[in-house]
């Protein structure tokens, strides 16, 4: 690989685009050329500064009944119209993308599975299955996903923390079975999902809010992350964090 | 799938559930890429009852990333009025970008909060500086957290364009930056 391909691919590696293939390329690059491996430690830090100050715009209340009102009334929405509404989104439309970079990402669907994942933590909500193995012991609930994923999700007890631990569940995301671990927060559930990934990137944490729920969402080690609950921002990245310090902890320690 | 008027109930129903959960993304992309409060009000508003009209035949992209196509049409056509106007010229020589921002944000919030606020104030009149096409791509992959995929469907380009943009986005911001912390040493 060249610097000039490299320049381009260190950011697909930072945005976790690139597929396992090429993000090892685009690795082995950075590990003998000391001028792409500054560039590459600048722009991941620049992208971390970026994910930590809060960049977004908040709609005015006025905007948003300007356009409430200037769209056709309708009656209020049944719960299945709800869930329906989640199913938005999963067409992929025709690319008419041309060259060799394009062939070289990693083919998901953010978006979409940010969706299915909001979806997910509804269903959790609603069916009366929040949890498959209920214990507020790490130590049990550990083990109960060994055998059900092709991956041993980390579970960690935040109670101290402010964050305690409800169990765990086999929930299913993308068609594939995925680890979600359920916390609880005063009277509000996080359910923290938790799914394999092939880049072993580090990717800094980002909230968005979709459908009214507030998802965090990192990777780490090989593995994704989405926390997904009805409380604030604030508390979510709050929770994120102390998970993070936490797993520091546990691979220092 | 029927398709109704602009009338009927079930569509509009349909259609809020599916678009408004993005308001707060839209408008983001409409003040980065008119950097006026009001203008991307406006622009959002059209953004909304296009999209309603054109409802009947989305079949895809994503939600999202197919609002933002539509919001970037309306911000062009809003550039080329301001060009033509007599005034509100976008000035976008390095001098206006020393300038203080139009608009504050004045949240009162607990002091650990000032200075995030204040690095957010810096980065935001950075990015707002950037130049087109290159704004765009930034402000679609950083803050509206689009994939590539999605950004080359919302811009109509390629994936490559989109991954050659977004590398001179971000190093046209890091010089920006580096020059601002080089200044206030």
């Amino acid at each position: 690989m060249t610097c000039d391909e490299a320049e381009i691919l260190i950011h697909a590696l930072i945005d976790g685009e690139l597929d396992a293939g090429h993000a090892r390329e685009v690795e082995a690059h950075v590990a003998e050329c000391p001028h792409c491996a500054a560039a590459l430690a600048a722009y991941r830090r620049m992208s971390q500064e970026i994910a930590d100050a809060d960049l977004r715009y908040t709609a005015p209340p006025s905007l948003r009944r300007r356009i409430d009102a200037a769209l056709p009334q309708t009656r209020a929405p049944s719960r299945r119209a709800v869930l329906r509404g989640f199913a938005m989104g999963s067409a992929v439309s025709a690319l008419a993308a041309t060259g060799l970079v394009a062939i070289v990402l990693r083919n998901d669907d953010e978006q979409r599975i940010m969706s299915e994942v909001v979806s997910a933590h509804l269903r959790s909500l609603q069916a009366g299955h929040l949890t498959d193995v209920i214990s507020t012991d790490q130590h049990t609930v550990k083990p109960w996903f060994n055998g059900k994923l092709d991956v041993s999700p980390p579970v960690i007890d935040l109670t101290a923390q402010g964050f305690t631990l409800l169990g765990g569940r086999l929930d299913y995301v993308d068609a594939r079975a995925i680890g979600a671990i359920v916390y609880r927060r005063r009277q509000h559930v996080i359910n923290l999902f938790i799914a394999q990934t092939p880049s072993i990137e580090r990717r800094a944490a980002k909230t968005e809010i979709i459908q009214g729920f507030n998802i965090r969402r990192w990777s780490e080690r090989g593995l994704n992350y989405w926390a997904v609950s009805d409380i604030g921002a604030d508390e979510l990245n709050e929770f994120g964090e102390k998970f993070e310090t936490a797993m520091q902890a546990n691979k220092e320690g | 799938m029927p398709t109704g008027s602009i009338d009927d109930p079930d569509k509009a129903r349909r259609f809020r559930e599916a678009a408004l959960p993005y308001l707060d993304d839209v408008y983001t992309l409409a003040r980065y890429l008119l950097r006026d409060a009001a203008d991307a009000e406006d622009a959002v508003q059209e953004c909304y009852l296009r999209a309603l009209k054109h409802f009947d035949t989305y079949r895809g992209p994503a939600m999202k990333p197919w609002l933002c196509a539509i919001l970037r049409n309306i911000c062009r056509a809003e550039f080329a009025r301001r060009a033509t106007a007599p005034t509100g010229i976008i000035d976008d020589s390095p001098e206006a970008a020393e300038q203080p921002p139009l608009w504050h944000e004045m949240p009162e919030t607990p002091e650990a909060e000032i200075i995030r606020n204040r690095d957010a104030t810096r980065i935001r009149r950075l990015v707002e500086a950037l130049a087109e096409p290159f704004k765009e791509t930034f402000v679609l992959r950083e803050i509206n957290n689009l994939s590539y995929r999605e950004i080359a469907d919302a811009v109509g380009a390629p994936v490559g364009t989109v991954m050659s943009r977004l590398a001179r986005a971000r190093a046209l911001l890091r010089s920006a930056w580096l020059a601002e912390e080089e200044q206030s040493k």
